[in-house]
């Protein structure tokens, strides 16, 4: 439901002039405005403009601080403010040269505390990069404020403090912003804030003839608390002299309204993903109008884009050194999703999809933002050749099933984070992490025992205890043990997310949502192809059982010629998809905090290392400790038939029980795409068309030779810009730690020898 | 003939064919290349037996996906005309499949490819080892003029052609050898492009792992001014080279 409420007449016939449509000027509804007003683009590249002076010389100075932020961990950060939207005064990069303004901080890099997810991690966080704690803060939020993160503790069962211990359960937002809420950013600048403001009042009005239900009452205490963020993201822009109150009146300042919505969010929370969503088309829509009104000509509109873009790389939060470790990187998943196709089946590609992706020409590769094409083999060939060439050149792009996202969740979806879907501004998920399915095996395998500790984590179920393991004992025990697995996930979800709506709601982002909203709770699954690859193994060969003193199974012999998962076989492909079928329906069984609709991912961003670390040797013949294959992907060297082969077993995993997404990454060498560089960007196209025809959801590309990424271990300062794709997003190479680098480097390479 | 010996399959990229393919590899070779990089596919005794079917059961697989991505079906090897029949069923029934076939072949057999197996053939990769008799059996131990009968036929029956030829330092890096071949092709009209492939050592584990000497185990690859000049040969005769 949408509250009417009728404009400013005056402010929005000069905002508005020469806008089509009306239904987005009875109500808040930005898809309606980009369907009445998109200029849809079908040509090629030519059009783009390289970078002005002014934009290398902004782009200079704040890239020049990366070198010491790189070696102390982080520039800086200031331990006595506790962020909010209105808590720093105004800072620039070069004040006489930006075009978009606007910084988490008074100081580009300069790093704000968020003790609301937890004060410990804020503390931990300091310490880590030798900083002291500030006492006031540390006295308000250990005192006064209770965080988050106390509030989870306080409700946790020991049960599911033991799963999370044991790392059966693993990645939690226990101790940190769950992120992943995307806040529809556009709205700021297609309506000003006084007119969400009054939508906002509309839709608490709705609520007062409702009886005071706890339900209710928290709609009620949130709706309010939405009202004041918007008041205070007026304020703030305020100090940088916007008055983002009433609608943008051209391009720069509607890139700079959505820019001031995007910053309050990223000031308020630390959320582990602030994904943008998608604006491209939607700006396009302004910069269009001044190009026919002759305000602005390509060089200004590349620029205003350019400039924007700055300002998304270098978003930055204070986080401990561990959880960089296990996410790589210092990622923020400032996610953008470029192109798709509308409902009506005209391409939501306009030249303002070229320019986002041009940004990786002008500025150099880079992580973040996140850019995000939603493919479709419908995209008009300009676009998908200047796709490919991009991914040849960088390596910076991802790729998701615009088929397949499309009619579940609409023509303005918008991927959080990295393969998570939702209706912008309609739909938001409870992140949820994931379980690790290949410990869960051998939980069944030793009756609820941990084989690394030996320790009873799960509820004691008989062990097996045959000399050869036994497929269909396995498979009950295993089944037995994914509901335990399954029950206390999902309600330790719920305890997370209880908490986080109580202690650390997104007061901001949820006020540019409707309301009500609809909410997913997006669980997760790791080790895939390891529990598939097992199985496998039972079944089609011969599993010897090894067993300690104690009884407790810790090593497997491996025997025969079983399927692996990754080569296009159904015999191991399909036990890897009823994985992902029976998990969801074990997850479905629990109902989630606040109704919300349970979905899963096939993801594990750069942690399959981790998870591999805290995992012991599984019937496959993986090593105890040796990392898992990231996301949806086949065991590291088990898909021999070549990159193709792989993505079509991947793209049987069912998306409709993984509806948060399946994550496959692939590193073909560029002479793996074609001998001739020429042919390289139309192979590429044909691989994505072919993958999303297939029902293939999700593809990291990355176009990188061995020897490159050897020699970048070796020499890291030669390669500050090196991207590459991990799961669902991208990160600097040289960033990664040491384990990590090697784990992508022994990945298969889909070259031709 | 409905059941072949063949080594593997594998699905490549822009190496074997336009686009995405599906590369069958089957066994057997009369020719003993220097520079080999599939040592393994030499002899049909270490093949498998696969009939017809079952190789189309998983090209089928793929249908979707190569015929999607611009591709389709490259017989390779080994000699895929040492075992004539079979190479033909299989083109055979891609062709009737609608799928696009390519035939990877060093044309020695030439002579075993029937009209029909041509006709079946979208695209021949012709591997030209070299354009100087003498060295064309150093380096392959066989005779270099059935090969260019082959080109000559494959021509007259308007069968598209890409010619690949390897650049081997010290032995394929000739520039008269290169102008006379580059000249012969220049005659041909069905030649649409020539790949020139720089030598590389990727097969020498696998000498290794079947304990055969590795002959150009010292060899380096082409510097890539070498690889250079040899495509200017080519494109200074009217032909594309890549």
């Amino acid at each position: 439901m949408t509250a009417t409420v009728t404009a400013d007449p005056t402010r929005a016939a000069e905002a508005w002039r020469g806008f089509a449509g009306t239904r987005w000027q009875e109500r808040i509804d930005v898809r309606d405005f980009i369907q009445a007003n998109y200029t849809p683009y079908e040509g090629g590249a030519a059009f783009l403009a390289g970078p002005t002076e002014r934009t290398l010389a902004v782009w200079r100075k704040v890239s020049s601080l990366f070198p010491e932020e790189r070696r102390k961990g982080i520039l800086d950060v200031d331990p006595g403010t506790p962020s909010t939207i209105t808590s720093h005064r105004p800072g620039y990069i070069d004040r006489d040269r930006e075009l978009i303004v606007g910084l988490q901080t008074d100081a580009p890099l300069r790093r704000a505390i968020m003790p609301n997810g937890g004060l410990r991690m804020v503390q931990n966080g300091l310490e880590a990069y030798g900083y002291r704690a500030d006492p006031f803060v540390s006295r308000v939020f250990g005192t006064y404020r209770k965080t988050h993160n106390d509030g989870v503790f306080d409700a946790y069962t020991p049960e599911m403090r033991a799963a999370r211990k044991a790392g059966i359960i693993t990645g939690l937002p226990d101790a940190y912003g769950r992120g992943r809420i995307i806040g529809d950013y556009r709205r700021v600048a297609l309506y000003g804030t006084d007119r969400l403001i009054a939508a906002k009042r509309a839709e608490r009005a709705l609520l007062d003839a409702r009886p005071s239900t706890a339900d209710v009452i928290r709609d009620r205490e949130e709706l309010a608390e939405q009202i004041r963020a918007l008041g205070e993201l007026t304020r703030m822009a305020a100090t940088y002299h916007c008055d983002v109150s009433r609608p943008a009146t051209n391009a720069h300042e509607a890139v700079q309204w959505l820019y001031m919505g995007f910053l309050a969010a990223v000031k308020e929370q630390n959320g582990a993903a602030m994904s943008l969503g998608r604006t491209s088309t939607f700006l396009d829509v302004y910069l269009q109008r001044d190009l026919d009104e002759g305000a602005v000509d390509e060089s200004r509109a590349q620029e205003l884009v350019d400039d924007f873009v700055i300002k998304l790389r270098i978003v930055r939060f204070l986080r401990t050194p561990e959880y960089d470790a296990l996410f790589s990187g210092d990622p923020t998943w400032v996610t953008e999703s470029i192109g798709g196709i509308g409902e009506d089946g005209r391409p939501l590609v306009t030249r303002t999809s070229f320019r986002y992706l041009q940004t990786l020409y002008n500025l150099g590769p880079a992580p973040e933002p996140n850019l995000t094409v939603l493919w479709s083999p419908r995209l008009p060939a300009g676009f998908k050749d200047f796709c490919a060439r991009v991914s040849i050149d960088t390596s910076a792009l991802q790729y998701e099933s615009d088929e397949l996202l499309r009619p579940r969740t609409g023509d303005d979806t918008a991927i959080a984070c990295c393969v998570s879907a939702m209706a912008v501004g309609r739909q938001m998920q409870f992140f949820g992490a994931r379980v690790n399915l290949a410990k869960a095996l051998l939980y069944a395998i030793n009756g609820g025992r941990d084989e690394m500790t030996g320790e009873q984590v799960a509820p004691a179920m008989p062990a097996l205890t045959g000399e050869y393991l036994d497929y269909d004992e396995l498979t009950a025990a295993y089944d037995r043990m994914l509901d335990w697995l399954a029950a206390t996930y999902v309600n330790a979800l719920n305890v997370i997310h209880y908490m986080h709506d109580k202690y650390a709601y997104e007061r901001l982002e949820m006020a540019l949502h409707d309301h009500p909203v609809h909410r997913f709770m997006a669980c997760g699954i790791a080790g895939l192809s390891v529990a598939a690859d097992s199985l496998s193994a039972v079944r089609y060969g011969r599993v010897k059982v090894i067993r300690d003193a104690t009884g407790l199974a810790v090593d497997y012999e491996t025997e025969g010629d079983w399927p692996a998962y990754g080569n296009n076989d159904d015999r191991a492909d399909a036990l890897a998809a009823e994985l992902v079928d029976s998990f969801m329906a074990k997850v479905r069984r629990h109902p989630a905090h606040r109704d919300a609709e349970h979905t899963q991912s096939v993801l594990t961003i750069t942690s399959n290392v981790v998870y591999g670390k805290h995992t012991g040797n599984t019937p496959d013949g993986r090593r105890a400790g040796a990392p898992f294959a990231p996301g949806a992907n086949p065991m590291n060297g088990r898909d021999r038939h070549g990159v193709a082969a792989a993505a079509l077993s991947v793209a049987k995993l069912p998306y409709e029980h993984a509806r948060d997404g399946i994550s496959l990454t692939t590193t073909i060498t560029p002479e793996g795409l074609g001998h001739h560089p020429d042919e390289r960007a139309g192979n590429l196209v044909g691989i994505l068309d072919a993958y999303t025809a297939s029902g293939g959801f999700h593809m990291n590309v990355n176009v990188l030779d061995r020897a490159t990424l050897e020699d970048a271990m070796q020499h890291p300062e030669k390669y500050p810009e090196l991207t590459i794709r991990v799961s669902g997003y991208a990160v600097n190479f040289v960033r990664l730690t040491r384990e990590q680098q090697l784990d992508v480097i022994s990945r298969t390479f889909h070259g031709a020898l | 003939m409905d059941t072949g010996r063949i080594h593997s399959w594998d699905l490549s990229t822009g190496v074997d064919g336009p686009g995405t393919r599906f590369v069958l590899f089957v066994s057997g070779c009369p020719l003993r290349c220097l520079y080999c990089a599939n040592p393994d596919t030499w002899h049909m005794r270490d093949g498998r037996e696969a009939t017809v079917d079952e190789v189309m059961a998983e090209i089928e697989k793929y249908r979707g996906f190569i015929t999607a991505a611009g591709g389709g079906v490259t017989v390779t090897g080994g000699e895929p005309l040492l075992q004539s029949d079979f190479t033909g069923a299989v083109l055979r029934r891609c062709k009737k499949a609608g799928l696009h076939t390519a035939l990877d072949t060093s044309g020695f057999l030439g002579a075993r490819a029937t009209d029909e197996l041509l006709a079946d053939t979208d695209l021949v990769l012709l591997d030209i080892k070299s354009f100087d008799v003498a060295t064309y059996r150093k380096l392959t131990g066989g005779d270099l003029a059935p090969t260019l009968n082959f080109a000559t036929r494959l021509d007259r029956l308007g069968v598209r052609m890409w010619i690949r030829y390897v650049l081997v330092p010290g032995w394929t890096d000739d520039p008269e050898a290169i102008d006379g071949l580059a000249k012969f092709l220049a005659g041909l009209g069905s030649v649409d492009r020539v790949d020139v492939l720089p030598f590389h050592r990727l097969g020498a584990p696998k000498y290794e792992a079947l304990g055969i000497p590795f002959p150009l185990r010292d060899t380096r690859s082409p510097a890539p001014e070498l690889v250079r000049r040899v495509q200017e040969q080519f494109r200074a005769q009217g032909l594309t080279a890549v």
